[in-house]
C-alpha cells in the first residue's frame, strides 16, 4: 500500500543528493499488463518469436514502461507525481525479459543534479538492466514548495 | 528511402476528444505499480491540491501515440512502421492530466532528417481540453532503421 509521504522542501535539498533506490522485477505478467494499459500491442513486447524474428534476442519490456519506472523513483522521492512539470529520456538499450518467474531486474538510481533559483530541481535519472544503462539523458524537473 | 523534407512544421486537425478516467488512471498507475494515494483516491488527491485524481507523468503517452498515428499513417509521408522503434520521449506538464479531463491533441511534424540509411522523425502532440486550456506537450524521436542496417 501507498506510504504517505512528505514533499521535500527546496531549502531542505542539496545539489548531490541521493534519491531512495528502486529496483523492480519486470515479469512477463507485467508486460501484458502494461501492454493492456498503455494500449501498446506491440508484439515485441509478449511475443517471442515474433520478437526474435525481427532479431532481438527475447521479447524486450516497452522503453515507456521503464521510463515509467524512472518517474515512479522520482515521485516517490517528490511524494507528488504532480510535482514532475518535465520528464524526459533517451531510449538506449533494451530491457529484456525471459519467460521464467523472477523476469528482468531494473535498477534506478537518481541524484540531485541541480538548483534553481524558481524552486525546480534537475533529478539525472540512472536505469541499469544487467549492469548497463537502459535509459539516456534522463532527466525530470521536479517543482518544490 | 529518405522522408520528404518539406514535412517540417506540418500540423494535423485535432484528435477526437479524449476523455480521461478515474479507472484509467488507476488501471495505469496498477500496470507501472506506482502506489500513491493521488492517482487512486479522490480525497488524497484533493488534500494534495488538486480537483480530482492527477494521472501519473507518463500516462500522457495514451494520448500522444494515438495522436502521432495519424503522422505515422500518412500515406505522403510514406514511413515505414514496421521497421520504427522509439528514440527518445519527453513530457512537459504544464499541469497534471487528471480524471475528468477532456483532451484534444494536436499533432505537429517538427524535424526530419535521414542519417546512415534510419529515418528520423520528430513528431510532437499539444494536448489541451476542448476549451483550450495547455496540459501537456509531448515530443518523440521515431526511428525507422533502414533496410541495410544490422539490428541494433
Amino acid at each position: 500500500m501507498s506510504t504517505p509521504t512528505i514533499t521535500p522542501k527546496a531549502a531542505e535539498v542539496a545539489v548531490g543528493d541521493e534519491l531512495p533506490p528502486l529496483r523492480v522485477q519486470v515479469s512477463r505478467a507485467d508486460l501484458v499488463r502494461y501492454a493492456g494499459a498503455s494500449l501498446d500491442f506491440n508484439p515485441i513486447h509478449w511475443n517471442e518469436r515474433f520478437a526474435r524474428e525481427v532479431g532481438l534476442p527475447n521479447v524486450i519490456a516497452h522503453g515507456m514502461l521503464t521510463m515509467a519506472l524512472g518517474g515512479r523513483l522520482v515521485s516517490d522521492w517528490a511524494g507528488d507525481a504532480g510535482a514532475i512539470v518535465e520528464y524526459g529520456v533517451r531510449f538506449t538499450r533494451p530491457v529484456v525479459v525471459p519467460d521464467d518467474e523472477n523476469g528482468a531486474s531494473v535498477e534506478l538510481t537518481g541524484q540531485v543534479a541541480e538548483k534553481r533559483d524558481d524552486g525546480i530541481v534537475r533529478i539525472n535519472i540512472t536505469a541499469k538492466f544487467e549492469g548497463r544503462t537502459v535509459l539516456g539523458k534522463a532527466i525530470a524537473l521536479v517543482r518544490l514548495r | 528511402m529518405a522522408l520528404d523534407q518539406s514535412f517540417i512544421g506540418r500540423s494535423y486537425p485535432p484528435s477526437p476528444v479524449y476523455e480521461v478516467s478515474r479507472e484509467k488512471i488507476r488501471e495505469f498507475a496498477d500496470a507501472i505499480g506506482e502506489t500513491g494515494a493521488v492517482h487512486r483516491d479522490t480525497e488524497a488527491a484533493r488534500a494534495a491540491g488538486y480537483p480530482d485524481v492527477i494521472a501519473p507523468p507518463t500516462f500522457a503517452v495514451l494520448i500522444s501515440m494515438k495522436a502521432n498515428d495519424v503522422i505515422i499513417n500518412d500515406p505522403d509521408l510514406g514511413l515505414d512502421y514496421s521497421r520504427v522503434v522509439h528514440g527518445d520521449q519527453a513530457f512537459v506538464h504544464h499541469r497534471p492530466i487528471r480524471a475528468g479531463d477532456r483532451l484534444v491533441a494536436v499533432a505537429h511534424v517538427d524535424d526530419v532528417q535521414t542519417r546512415a540509411g534510419n529515418d528520423m522523425l520528430t513528431v510532437r502532440a499539444e494536448l489541451s481540453t476542448e476549451d483550450g486550456e495547455p496540459v501537456t506537450t509531448t515530443r518523440a524521436l521515431l526511428v525507422s532503421r533502414g533496410p541495410e542496417e544490422a539490428q541494433a
